[in-house]
């Protein structure tokens, strides 16, 4: 993985002391909450419900066990002895004290971490796909570029200051576990006529209140011109993106009131100008040092099959069962990737304890040559494990109780933290994802359903992306009684589309009930082999609208 | 209001003109509204010339006039308004605007790097200030990622210059 070098070291150490300069103004009286507010919101610190949260950014989802086990340390010092994996790949700390963050962030600097960025109205953390070089299906390694796009969007100079946040996804691969096009700039690795490696380049896709799948704006761009194309692309937004109404700032609304097509022509003739006076031609030279970083690991030269994994599936239900779940095709033969589940039946979402943490750190470095990632459905992954090991693995996870084996199942559930402990929440996100879980706790139940992503978001902002899951959950206030939307046939990947509203809300008792109904209604439907969205892609609304209101 | 200017805080020399004020001798800022109104007369006169732009007035309204003015204001009606950012790198980069470049309005040490970097010379800040934090905040991070008006060289330019020559 990626290691900074000098210049890297040394933004993120005069970024600490800045800010310990800032808290400092602020504790000793001469900055007033109003006036920190923006400061510390340009370096992820933002104040909840109970007590500050502070957002880490882990870049492109890429973690050693070294990092991992500071992200421990950190949980076991300065929070209550967890953190929270989020959607963004990144982690949030839920109770750090606002004297003591310039000490976190100066640990955080001693691993190469940081948290710049993640929070404010400018270019956030980069996100990748999780699978991100070892993937079968890759036509170029997107941490290449996400490193290179994570330095040019540190304090950039002219796009800090845009009218909301700015959200960039990238994908090496067709098949899209990126989310591309539901973010402000989604880039898809492609291969031009010649064969050479380049970007589809997306733009205006999002979700919260007003929820828009991304449009092409160039089907291929040249890997050299990648950052002034991102700079004329940011440029077009920061001059023109609306300022007058928050609900409305993001990069979507201005490609959709501005046209795709006009839109597009803004942006390449900006190009074309940024091109003659302020080209920033990607150098040949650095993009191999830093592919130089992403070399694969030393491989041991191993055969595709595995005796001794074919024995264990055969004679271990349990860890078949696991096995199915969570172990995805690896490029190198012999290896294998695995998901670890961070969706105990009634836990918290995403959430992780030091110890977790450290099991997993373990794990890395015995199994997987040290190397972690978290995805974006606020899983961990160990993406470099020999086959023959995955029974050893396996057996690590259980011990650490992190073994659940419903990755992409009905209990493998998205949320945000909802009004638990988010002010902007308008309703609970986790009891629901919790009571869902342990209505569907059955594994046998589980396998049976097959691939279902339930997704849900205490409020519009849609930080637990409902619109994009195939059962979405929606909180929403009604006269101050907690009531839930529900949406169906969302979908994030490559076939992206936006979930259909199934009808009136549900009060928060029935909304089990309502993904029960749902779960039975597709299962009833289903023709052999079909997994939830192409039934419901079959057979639309209507049967699912009919159970769910029979009653009424 | 006191001018950070060439690393000092010096007192300003320039009067800003109400579009309605009479014209006065000196150094005169006038609005873009007023220099579209009033183009002959102000052209004329003697005595050096300057416009303030709101953020929402565009540099390529004065790009054909730009060597008419010794001074160009670009106006931050919040600090979180970042469209000047992007003005003032076109005025340099594009427009090739050679004269002062001055940030008005919510001017902050906290954004003085940034505007330092997108082309601005010269910083309209409020009474009291004191100039070290100026200072400070223009050194406290040395390190570029990107390439702007003030043509620092970048981490990528002196990564590739120090492989050309070990």
């Amino acid at each position: 993985m990626y290691r900074y070098d000098e210049f890297d070291h040394t933004l993120v150490a005069e970024r600490v002391t800045q800010f310990r300069d800032q808290v400092r103004r602020r504790v000793a009286g001469e900055l007033t909450e109003d006036e920190f507010k923006p400061l510390r919101l340009m370096n992820g610190l933002y104040l909840q419900l109970h007590a500050y949260m502070l957002r880490v950014a882990v870049p492109y989802g890429v973690l050693s066990a070294h990092q991992m086990r500071r992200l421990a340390h950190i949980a076991r010092v300065y929070d209550k002895g967890y953190g929270h994996f989020t959607t963004r790949q990144n982690i949030q700390y839920n109770w750090p004290r606002l004297e003591e963050v310039p000490d976190l962030l100066e640990e955080l600097a001693e691993v190469e971490m940081h948290a710049i960025q993640t929070s404010g109205n400018c270019i956030r953390n980069v996100t990748a796909d999780q699978f991100a070089g070892v993937a079968a299906d890759e036509i170029d390694d997107p941490r290449v570029y996400a490193e290179i796009i994570r330095q040019w969007s540190t304090l950039h100079p002219e796009f800090s200051f845009l009218p909301r946040k700015f959200k960039i996804a990238i994908t090496g691969a067709p098949n899209d576990r990126a989310a591309v096009k539901v973010h402000d700039i989604g880039l898809r690795m492609v291969r031009n006529e010649a064969d050479e490696p380049g970007f589809e380049v997306i733009v205006g896709g999002g979700q919260g209140r007003t929820p828009m799948i991304g449009h092409v704006v160039r089907g291929f761009l040249p890997v050299p011109d990648l950052l002034t194309y991102l700079d004329a692309v940011l440029r077009v937004y920061n001059q023109l993106g609306r300022r007058d109404n928050l609900c409305k700032a993001r990069i979507k609304i201005l490609v959709h009131e501005t046209g795709v097509d006009e839109f597009t022509r803004l942006v390449e003739e900006e190009f074309a100008a940024m091109s003659r006076e302020s080209p920033q031609v990607l150098p040949g030279g650095e993009l191999a040092r830093i592919r130089a970083y992403f070399q694969p690991p030393a491989y041991r030269d191993l055969r595709e099959a595995a005796p001794t994994l074919d024995l264990a599936l055969a004679t271990d239900r349990a860890f078949a069962q696991w096995h199915a779940a969570s172990v995805s095709a690896h490029k190198q033969p012999g290896y294998a990737i695995v998901t670890i589940s961070l969706k105990p039946i009634g836990g918290i979402p995403g959430d992780a304890s030091a110890e977790e943490m450290e099991a997993v750190a373990d794990l890395a470095e015995r199994f997987s040559f040290s190397e972690i990632r978290v995805t974006h459905e606020q899983n961990l992954v160990l993406p470099d494990v020999a086959k023959e090991n995955l029974h050893a693995v396996w057996q690590g996870l259980k011990a650490a109780g992190l073994a659940t084996p419903n990755v992409g199942l009905v209990t493998d559930i998205i949320a945000c933290p909802g009004l638990d402990y988010c002010n902007l929440a308008n309703a609970r996100s986790i009891p629901i994802a919790q009571e869902i879980s342990e209505r569907f706790a059955d594994l046998d139940r589980q396998h049976d359903i097959g691939e279902l992503k339930v997704k849900i978001s205490g409020c519009i902002n849609a930080c637990g992306h409902h619109h994009v899951g195939h059962i979405g959950i929606l909180g929403v206030d009604k006269k101050g009684i907690e009531h839930y939307q529900i949406t169906l046939g969302g979908d994030a990947t490559e076939t992206a589309a936006l979930g259909d509203i199934v009808g009136p809300a549900f009060s928060g008792e029935k909304v089990t009930d309502a993904v029960d109904t749902i779960v039975a209604v597709y299962l009833e439907q289903r023709r052999d082999g079909e997994r939830f969205l192409e039934t419901y892609r079959r057979v639309g609304l209507a049967p699912f609208k009919e159970k769910l209101y029979a009653s009424r | 209001m006191p001018l950070v200017k060439d690393d000092a805080l010096i007192q300003d020399n320039w009067t800003r003109l109400d579009d309605d004020a009479a014209m006065i001798d000196g150094p005169v800022v006038v609005s873009l509204e007023r220099w579209l109104n009033e183009r002959d007369v102000l052209a004329s006169r003697n005595g050096a010339l300057g416009v303030v732009l709101t953020s929402h007035e565009t540099p390529e309204q004065i790009a054909g006039d730009l060597d008419r003015f010794s001074l160009v204001c670009l106006e931050f009606p919040k600090f979180t308004d970042g469209r000047a950012y992007s003005h003032a790198r076109k005025l340099r980069e594009r427009f090739g605007f050679k004269g002062e470049l001055r940030a008005v309005g919510n001017v902050l040490r906290d954004q003085f790097l940034f505007m330092q970097r997108c082309g601005f010379d010269a910083f309209e800040v409020a009474e009291g200030t004191a100039l070290e934090d100026w200072l400070r905040a223009t050194t406290e991070i040395s390190v570029a990622y990107q390439s702007a008006a003030d043509r620092r060289a970048t981490a990528m330019a002196q990564r590739q210059d120090a492989c050309s020559t070990s």
